[in-house]
């Protein structure tokens, strides 16, 4: 089957979720949580999409209205080419198979009273497909393809290290050959020696059986190494979304510049970096700042313009694939600190 | 030459347990320096933190064998009966821990938290010591410090929270400052402010600092010592300029090959293959020798002693420093080269 390069896998369209905060002895909704506030993104088949940012962000809800797990509150939501905003659980079923999911704690997501075989095998016995026989043969040759043997099959998750627990997780979101797998944090509990061997997997399978991911990480290394693309949350909204590449060689959005320039990391040339670091919380998605959700942290704040109207998200100049949303986008980098103060009308009060 | 706080000889921490003994922490040394930060790294089960529970005489000497001394102020800390640990304990030795909201009480102000923290050590009145709360409070950054003090745990951020454990620590001005994990939950963002702020109170209190964590990135930015355990054991140890720029032990170059790294696309990231080893079995010989790429005849059979290079550099491995001069700089080349 030949596919075009470009052919969406999935597609969100000005998708927003709230969710109800309820309080009291009448549950009353008396606020909403603006988790993901118009966001419109395209999987597109063959690729890894990134979605980075702080816990709160919304990256997951987002993945989670990806697989209509959750309802979203306005917006469509289409699975290759096929509106699935509205449809019913029964007629969502037949898709579901097409769609699985990667989770961060190999210690949770596996059931501790199954065998490998039956954890693995759980997808066919659910959606069906094959006969018990030909399920027993499948799992066995999923062991293998992830890097643990045949004879793991009968053995239960507690005798397994958290890296080969992560294996089968896998072994188990590829066993119906779906169309999308959403990675959350795949690595995030994983410590490094292992996390590299389950980046290197990933990137191996995704070669062989030509998989597209949307893959979930608040660790901008571990992006650079897996991903296509990358969108960079903010409180619910994407502030920014292009090529790898571009993303971490001249991002536009100053968040994505601080959020680049805050992560520790052993100098390559041995030299101690200089370090950007923005002052202030991550806001409530309860009460999000008004304007540019991150006017409050900005070091290239203007105001009266930020914290009026919020920016929209834009194609930058003479890069149609490269969106961002910002008044005042970087013109460098590496950025300067002058650069990165260019226009500031003042600095974050607490910064340290 | 500056002040030594603390002096660690041969540090080994046993569990015994149903399935044998927990040789969580053998034969550990080090020397901590007022004003030096420590950077303790590993992976899960390395000793990292036992090593620290031990010092702050945080695990049950009943139910666990101890041995080595942990020199503080001319006394052994691993010996000291209790009462006298609790004086040093949060006095002069303070600790701050990866999850600062299970470290606060949910249902106590923060504030008075902090006062009961001063007041356990020093005989103040109660204004004094919340004075002394507030002043801590604004030291470490918390706006509007007075009106924030009477706040509950909930009601701050984990930022916060964990600047709310550092004024805590500080109360008493103490020459060492145990940070275990401190920004692994943390956002990136905050986690940067942390570490500077660590950075500063540091400087400010004229602390050590021992600073414990799996993150190669956060040691390399803020420690001037490293020692990277394995299997409880120090495998390398020296100026942090030296183990980055000079990384000896195979087990640090797995740690650095493997770490994916903002700056560049790696064709392939380079694992250490296997995972660490049983702390009721450790391997004989060298721990690290069944996931070593270098292991020869002896590595299985005797422990390397920790040899001294230049500079005070420690290094636990027989490869002759000669042949090492030359393996690590070409392996980083060619992990770096194909990137390009």
């Amino acid at each position: 089957m030949s596919v075009p390069a470009d052919e969406a896998v999935v597609t969100l369209d000005h998708v927003t979720k709230h969710f109800p905060v309820r309080q009291g002895v009448f549950a009353r909704t008396h606020a909403r949580v603006h988790a993901v506030e118009d966001v419109s993104l395209t999987v597109r088949r063959g690729e890894t999409l990134g979605i980075v940012g702080e816990s709160g962000c919304g990256k997951s809800t987002t993945a989670r209205l990806m697989l209509r797990l959750l309802d979203p509150t306005a917006g469509t939501i289409r699975f290759q080419g096929q509106d699935i905003t509205h449809l019913s659980h029964r007629r969502l079923r037949p898709l579901r198979r097409e769609m699985q999911m990667i989770f961060q704690d190999p210690y949770a997501s596996l059931n501790p009273r199954k065998t490998v075989e039956q954890i693995v095998g759980q997808p066919f016995a659910i959606h069906g497909g094959a006969s018990s026989r030909e399920a027993k043969l499948r799992v066995r040759e999923l062991l293998e393809v992830v890097g643990l043997s045949r004879e793991h099959a009968s053995r239960y998750p507690h005798e397994f290290s958290g890296g080969q627990r992560q294996r089968i997780g896998i072994a188990r979101a590829l066993a119906l050959n779906p169309q999308l797998i959403i990675c959350d944090e795949p690595v995030s509990a994983l410590d490094v020696s292992v996390q590299a061997q389950i980046l290197n997997l990933l990137r191996r399978l995704q070669e062989e059986f030509n998989l597209t991911y949307v893959f979930i990480s608040h660790d901008l290394s571990v992006m650079r190494q897996i991903c296509t693309r990358i969108a960079v949350m903010y409180v619910g909204r994407i502030v920014e979304l292009a090529e790898t590449e571009n993303i971490f060689d001249s991002p536009r959005h100053p968040y994505t510049a601080v959020l680049i320039s805050a992560v520790p990391r052993v100098a390559t040339n041995g030299h101690k970096r200089e370090r950007i670091v923005v002052g202030g919380d991550v806001p409530s998605a309860v009460s999000p700042p008004s304007g540019c959700v991150f006017h409050p942290r900005c070091p290239r704040f203007h105001a009266g313009h930020c914290d009026v109207t919020e920016p929209p998200l834009e194609p930058v100049p003479g890069d149609s694939r490269h969106v961002s949303a910002c008044y005042y986008p970087l013109e460098h980098w590496p950025m300067d600190d002058a650069e990165l103060r260019a226009g500031a009308t003042r600095t974050s009060p607490d910064a340290e | 030459m500056r002040e030594t706080v603390v002096e660690v000889q041969g540090l080994t921490v046993v569990f015994p347990t149903h399935e044998g003994n927990v040789q969580a922490v053998s034969d550990l040394s080090y020397v901590l320096h007022r004003g030096e930060t420590l950077g303790i790294v590993g992976e899960s089960g390395s000793g990292k933190s036992v090593s620290s529970m031990a010092l702050m005489g945080l695990l049950n000497r009943e139910r666990t064998r101890i041995g080595g001394e942990a020199i503080f102020s001319g006394r052994n800390l691993l010996t000291l009966p209790g009462n006298a640990m609790r004086d040093i304990r949060g006095k002069d030795i303070a600790m701050i821990f990866q999850d600062p909201f299970a470290c606060l009480h949910p249902m106590y102000r923060v504030g008075d938290q902090i006062v009961e923290a001063v007041t356990a050590h020093a005989n103040v009145s109660m204004a004094e010591a919340g004075r002394r709360a507030v002043e801590l409070l604004e030291a470490v950054g918390i706006p509007r410090a007075r009106e924030r003090a009477r706040d509950y745990p909930h009601q701050f951020s984990g930022g916060m929270r964990q600047r709310a454990m550092i004024a805590m620590a500080l109360v008493h001005n103490p020459s060492v400052l145990i940070a275990d994990e401190p920004t692994t939950a943390l956002d990136v963002t905050v986690q940067a402010q942390i570490l500077a702020l660590i950075e500063r109170v540091k400087r400010e209190f004229d602390m050590g600092v021992i600073l414990i964590t799996h993150d190669l990135g956060v040691i390399a930015e803020t420690a001037d010592t490293v020692l990277v355990m394995y299997a409880g054991r120090a495998m390398e140890h020296g100026p942090a300029d030296e183990i980055f720029g000079a990384p000896q032990h195979p087990y640090t170059w797995g740690l650095l090959s493997s770490m994916p790294t903002i700056d560049r696309r790696l064709e392939k990231l380079v694992p250490i293959e296997g995972s660490p080893p049983s702390l009721v079995n450790v391997p004989s010989g060298c721990p690290f020798h069944p996931r070593c790429a270098y292991q020869f005849a002896p590595c299985s059979i005797d422990l390397p002693e920790l040899r001294t290079l230049p500079d005070g550099h420690l290094d636990r491995c027989y490869l002759p420093a000669e042949e090492k001069r030359t393996i690590w700089p070409a392996r980083r080349a060619e992990q770096l080269k194909v990137a390009q």
